[in-house]
């Protein structure tokens, strides 16, 4: 009945520790109702930078969207830490003997799985309000999914490194964001080539750098997770 | 005999006037003393950047001759490359070492935490000169103080991740919670190093097309300009390591004062208490 051991165990803490994300994001609804319409503020604000001209914006539309998931993923990872900070649950997770690469895995997901029903709404934003023109819908989609996965597992694990910091709201968009920076070239490329007069063979050269970056920085959670949780 | 509230409050709780010559004293531990030794290394280190660096500034701004080219401009060279490599070489590799050290099990010491630091803060010092040094170079060569140039924006970034960490030491905890949570954000961002590397490259040669920004490094150099290129990347090592030699005492002395800063205090107020102010009555140990 208990796997007790190996990667069985680590995906089914896992599959435990997002569903309880997931859920009290669900009762709580906190993304949908304040992280979801501040992306979409982020994108008008950038619209009142660049001006009415429909070309211009629509010609910006693939970095401003990455730029506004950015902002968005440091609100969700916020959520998602201090959704462990009272009643000392995150002593009690610990306590429950959680496998600490399965809660890893877990937290990543419940960012991950908000963070592409933030995308969605972006996107269509990005299309009603800047115009922008998709002609390679597939790129975008895996860009989305690739550059979610590399901003959720990084952010997870800086949250969890300041977890306990009393200044982490404003330390960890200065920590996290520039380590982001090659997801925000990445995929503001991808979704360039994948515009309508993009160069769609442009895009796959950066779909590999993406999955390097998820590849280490899973790689790397579920390796220090534990050592990482005995900080906070 | 007036009674001193504040001083009976204090933690030494027992009866605090009239304090007789066995009241019970707070501990404090002396300041950790520099070794002969290493204080011999840091004077020598510091001797040598000073003489190297003196050297260099002769040979680059009276020996070396202007560049066909560039004129005086040219004689950046001397200072520009061995300041980045110091940067985004010496201080990273080994604050990036360092932690990994401090995190191995078997290796675990403030040491390699405190050395850490001291690389990180130095480096950014040298990271700044590399980007003030590079604009100062940039503005009349290229035309402009900034270009997103792909080496340009990795040392920028650079010395953002290098700030990051700065900063999360700043936050007060116990040495070794604080050693652990650096040591792990510059683990994490010197995995980033080669990922942004590679995507500011990609980036800007998709941008701009096979722009080559480097007019330095493609001059034709011989003879004395040669020497003083090489006397230039060593004594700005020498430098590097006096500060860090410098920087890592410091620290040293700062993780002393954390932990005794109370038993400082404590120590002075019972010594006005007593009547008897005045080194005297610091307790042995404390100069």
């Amino acid at each position: 009945m208990h796997p007790r051991t190996g990667w069985l165990r680590m995906w089914r803490d896992a599959v435990l520790v997002a569903g309880k994300d997931l859920r009290i994001e669900a009762r709580s609804r906190v993304g949908l109702s304040q992280v979801a319409p501040f992306g979409v503020v982020a994108l008008a604000l950038f619209a009142f930078a660049l001006g009415p001209d429909r070309s211009v914006m629509a010609k910006g539309a693939p970095g401003l969207f990455w730029v506004a998931v950015l902002f968005c993923t440091v609100l969700a990872v916020q959520r998602s830490v201090s959704v462990e900070s009272g009643d000392g649950a995150h002593d009690g997770l610990r306590l429950s003997g959680i496998d600490p690469a399965g809660l890893f895995l877990g937290k990543s997901v419940g960012v991950a799985a908000q963070l592409v029903v933030l995308e969605v709404v972006l996107a269509v934003g990005v299309v009603l309000l800047y115009g922008a023109r998709v002609a390679v819908p597939w790129l975008i989609v895996v860009s989305c999914l690739l550059g979610t996965i590399g901003l959720a597992a990084t952010g997870t694990l800086y949250g969890a490194l300041s977890a306990g910091l009393r200044v982490r709201e404003t330390l960890l968009p200065f920590l996290l964001l520039p380590i982001v920076a090659p997801v925000l070239l990445a995929g503001t490329r991808i979704w360039q080539a994948a515009m309508v007069g993009g160069t769609p063979a442009t895009g796959t050269q950066w779909l590999r750098l993406l999955v390097v970056f998820d590849a280490v920085y899973i790689a790397v959670g579920v390796l220090l997770f534990g050592p990482i949780q005995e900080t906070a | 005999m007036t009674a001193e509230p504040f001083v009976t409050d204090s933690a030494t709780a027992t009866p605090a006037h009239p304090p007789a010559p066995s009241a019970p004293k707070t501990v404090v531990n002396p300041p950790p003393v520099q070794s002969s030794r290493s204080r011999a290394v840091e004077r020598v280190a510091g001797v040598l950047a000073l003489v190297g660096t003196v050297t260099t500034v002769w040979l680059g701004l009276w020996v070396t001759p202007p560049d066909a080219a560039q004129g005086d401009l040219v004689r950046l060279v001397y200072v520009h490359p061995g300041v980045a490599w110091v940067a985004l070489y010496l201080a990273f590799g080994l604050a990036a070492v360092s932690s990994v050290l401090y995190l191995w099990p078997r290796t675990r010491s403030l040491f390699w935490d405190r050395l850490a630091a001291a690389a990180v803060e130095v480096g950014v010092v040298f990271n700044v000169c590399t980007l003030v040094s590079g604009s100062i170079w940039g503005k009349p060569t290229w035309g402009v103080w900034w270009a997103w140039d792909a080496r340009l924006t990795s040392t920028a970034v650079l010395l953002v991740l290098f700030l990051g960490y700065l900063a999360l030491r700043r936050v007060p905890a116990e040495p070794d919670v604080r050693a652990r949570r650096s040591a792990f954000v510059a683990l994490f961002a010197a995995v980033d190093i080669p990922i942004v590397h590679f995507s500011v490259n990609w980036w800007n040669t998709l941008h701009q097309g096979a722009t080559v920004l480097n007019p330095g490094l493609t001059l034709k150099i011989h003879g004395s300009m040669a020497w003083t290129l090489l006397l230039g990347f060593v004594s700005l090592t020498l430098v590097f390591v006096w500060m860090l030699l410098v920087r890592y005492r410091v620290g040293v002395l700062e993780d002393w004062l954390d932990a005794n800063e109370l038993g400082l205090a404590l120590a002075e107020r019972q010594s006005e208490g007593s009547g008897a102010p005045g080194p005297a009555a610091r307790p042995v140990g404390v100069a």
